[in-house]
């Protein structure tokens, strides 16, 4: 390693942000899992019976299945009945009904994080749902919303005012039986946000969760369910952070996406879970299954991810374009420093006659992190016409890390286009220099060259999260580069 | 060449090695304010590594001499700190960085003399009525604003885009490393009007150049020899005429 290598490499890797504890009086429920917590959950949200038993035949299925091990990950052994699997911030009510009841504490916490649910959401024109731990504090804009005839509210309310929605459309992408940690989530989700947009409606504003874990020794298991109906268009956006502590966290979550003819979703990620610390102590395991079917005919559903943080991400946003003509995207930026894992791409399963998906995939790795792009590119027999454009780049900085890439392609159907571009390349010591001679610090010549790199992702993202996710990225890979 | 009063350069005794080679030895230049200087010198003899050195690449070992920039003990500083102070260099071979805006680049390297100067910010919108005005200057399109750092430019277009950063910068002292190689006449014309544009009392400039082409375009006060890392011959613009019509080996026998 030259000199300056290795000052870079100390430079790796500034302390993370929002790795703050919020002292609040917490409703948890004792570790463990069996239909007992199940049954607690689910009464405790006043589920209807439907619901439970969705559950419970998830926890049986859970029960007879095996933690999948295909992944190019290292993962410590979880186990299970030692994580709490509710825990929800304790308010003298059921549960706030507007803002001025939410504990100031939390409201607090998200001023921290930087996503204050009052002022700075109504400027964003951002309408808001934030999960703590397991439960949904805040939603805003409800009422303009409402004026709309769009339903955006945590997916326990959802139960209660749209339980027929949830009948129809829960598990109809991801089943309960999916995976094993899709699974485990089916049997234990305790809140999430829940959005329907109907018949021709464009949704008037972004909507955005924002997920955060705070309570030690708890799962966040949050369940996102997000219908569009014919026509209809939103743009949703979800942000996560959690505080520092020495020991892995699990985060399952499922989301579901559905749009029916000639809708659009698009829907964004901007994760930055606690990756833990420099020597790979804590941090949260991201094992996440997200999937979107474009039921509908010219239906559209577009993935954008910057995955910055977590120790371990394993998570594949997914379409299924049943619909005619219809169109699936995945645009990713998954960075890994330090110890940090991922196991990060997509599929695409065309079943309908004329599909399109597109991927782009940038992969930066630095530190000893390892970065995997593994993805599935499926023409079904069905799929007359079907055209899929992968691309994935992969970013090295340093020589401790990795970046692998798994494409797995399978075409039915012989009148089908798949194209596939790859490269791997480092930072080189020319672009560096460069931009040294331009007067330009190192750090700040580094983050530009790294957001150069990602530039084709990042515009898919909200102006204003674009900004963020170019500030995150920069904090978690300071002055990396080899 | 004696010490002068306002002095813009002045390296003593540099040497220089690369990978344990020596490619700059001991050699000595004196850049008064204002002047423009014309390095010349056959394949290898040291013009690039020069370049190179002043402006701080690493990689380059100084094992004697000293170099003073405006006074100031010029190899202690990192390169991006010699940038801020007003040094530029034109690169030979300018490199690509795709999805970085030329803009954006330009923005980011006038800000961060600004900041060092004690000023803010350049306004958004001024200082793309700047870049405009110099891009005339230049002959460049206005696609090139939304283009990427170099990515997909023709060999001219680097040159070009070289010389445009400095005339947005305006350093007090450019090193222009063969901007001149590879251009065509018209190109070279532009390069040069560019060059001359920025000719002022308070500021330099180094020419490093394998031809004196360019010189019948940008007239130097000094023409300078480098044979084997060492400056073999100085003297006025009929030197390089010479070089052009005698060819590098007379001197290089001479030093020999």
């Amino acid at each position: 390693m030259s000199e300056s290598a290795r000052q870079l490499e100390d430079l790796i890797g500034r302390g993370y942000r929002h790795g703050f504890v919020t002292e609040i009086e917490a409703d948890t429920v004792p570790p463990g899992l069996d239909e007992d917590v199940v049954r607690l959950i689910s009464r405790k949200k006043a589920e209807p019976a439907f619901l439970t038993e969705w559950r419970l035949k998830a926890l049986r299925h859970w029960l007879t299945m095996k933690e999948p091990h295909w992944a190019h990950l290292k993962v410590a052994p979880i186990d299970y009945q030692a994580i709490s699997y509710y825990s929800a911030p304790k308010s003298k009510k059921d549960g706030p009904k507007s803002l001025d009841e939410v504990d100031p504490k939390l409201l607090e916490t998200y001023e921290k994080l930087g996503v204050p649910l009052h002022e700075r959401a109504r400027l964003a024109g951002v309408a808001v749902d934030a999960v703590f731990d397991s439960v949904s504090v805040a939603t805003t804009f409800k009422d303009r919303l409402a004026a709309a005839g769009v339903v955006f509210s945590p997916f326990s309310e959802a139960v209660r005012t749209h339980p027929e929605l949830i009948e129809q459309y829960l598990g109809s992408v991801v089943p309960y039986s999916d995976n094993f940690f899709a699974t485990l989530n089916s049997a234990v989700f305790s809140d999430g946000s829940f959005v329907y947009v109907p018949k021709g409606v464009r949704c008037p504003m972004e909507l955005s969760t924002y997920f955060r874990i705070n309570a030690m020794n708890t799962g966040q298991f949050e369940r996102t369910l997000i219908i569009a109906d014919e026509g209809a268009y939103v743009s949703y956006l979800e942000g996560c952070s959690a505080p520092q502590r020495d020991e892995n966290q699990l985060h399952a979550a499922v989301v579901e996406l559905v749009t029916l003819d000639d809708a659009y979703i698009k829907y964004s990620t901007v994760q930055n879970w606690y990756p833990g610390d420099a020597e790979g102590r804590g941090g949260i395991y991201n094992f996440v299954t997200k999937r979107g079917e474009c039921r509908g005919r010219n239906s559209h559903i577009s993935w954008t991810q910057v995955e910055t943080g977590s120790a371990i991400t394993w998570k594949y946003p997914s379409c299924v374009l049943r619909g005619e003509g219809s169109i699936g995207e995945f645009y990713s930026v998954a960075t890994v420093n330090h110890h940090q894992q991922a196991d990060t791409g997509t599929k695409m399963i065309h079943i309908g006659r004329d599909t399109r998906s597109t991927i782009i995939s940038k992969g930066i790795s630095a530190g000893q992190g390892q970065n995997t792009y593994r993805g599935l590119v499926k023409i079904l027999p069905s799929a007359q016409g079907a055209r899929n454009f992968t691309q994935c780049d992969s970013l090295l900085m340093g020589g401790r890390c990795g970046a692998h890439t798994f494409p797995y392609v399978e075409v039915k159907n012989p009148s089908a286009t798949v194209e596939h571009e790859a490269s791997t390349s480092k930072i080189s010591d020319d672009q560096l220099f460069y931009l040294l001679a331009r007067g330009i610090g190192e750090e700040d010549a580094v983050n530009m060259i790294v957001s150069g790199f990602c530039k084709s992702v990042f515009k898919e993202l909200p102006m204003e999260f674009a900004v963020e996710a170019t500030k995150l990225l920069a904090v978690s890979l300071e002055g990396a580069v080899g | 060449m004696g010490e002068r009063e306002s002095s813009m350069l002045s390296i003593k005794g540099l040497s220089v090695t690369v990978d344990g080679k020596p490619i700059i030895n001991g050699l000595n230049l004196e850049v008064g304010a204002g002047e423009v200087h014309a390095i010349m010198g056959p394949n290898g003899s040291g013009k690039s590594t020069l370049a190179y050195v002043l402006a701080g690449r690493p990689g380059y070992t100084v094992t004697a001499g000293t170099v003073h920039y405006l006074g100031q003990d010029l190899l202690a500083l990192p390169p991006e700190e010699r940038a801020r102070r007003g040094l530029f260099l034109g690169f030979q071979y300018p490199v690509e960085i795709p999805g970085v805006n030329n803009v954006y680049l330009l923005k980011a390297a006038v800000n961060a003399v600004r900041t060092v100067h004690g000023l803010p910010e350049v306004d958004a919108f001024d200082f793309l009525g700047l870049v405009r005005e110099k891009m005339k200057l230049m002959h460049m399109e206005d696609s090139f604003l939304s283009r990427a750092v170099n990515e997909g430019f023709s060999g001219g277009e680097k040159k070009r885009n070289e010389i445009l950063q400095m005339l947005v910068l305006e350093p007090r002292l450019a090193i222009l490393d063969e901007t001149d190689s590879g251009l065509d006449i018209d190109a070279l014309k532009v390069v040069a009007a560019g060059v001359n544009s920025q000719r002022a009392p308070d500021r330099s400039c180094v020419l490093v150049t394998h031809y004196q082409r360019l010189l019948e375009y940008v007239v130097p006060d000094y023409v300078h020899v480098l044979v084997r890392g060492r400056i073999a011959r100085s003297g006025d613009r009929t030197l390089a005429l010479e070089l052009e019509r005698r060819g590098y080996d007379f001197i290089a026998g001479e030093a020999a």
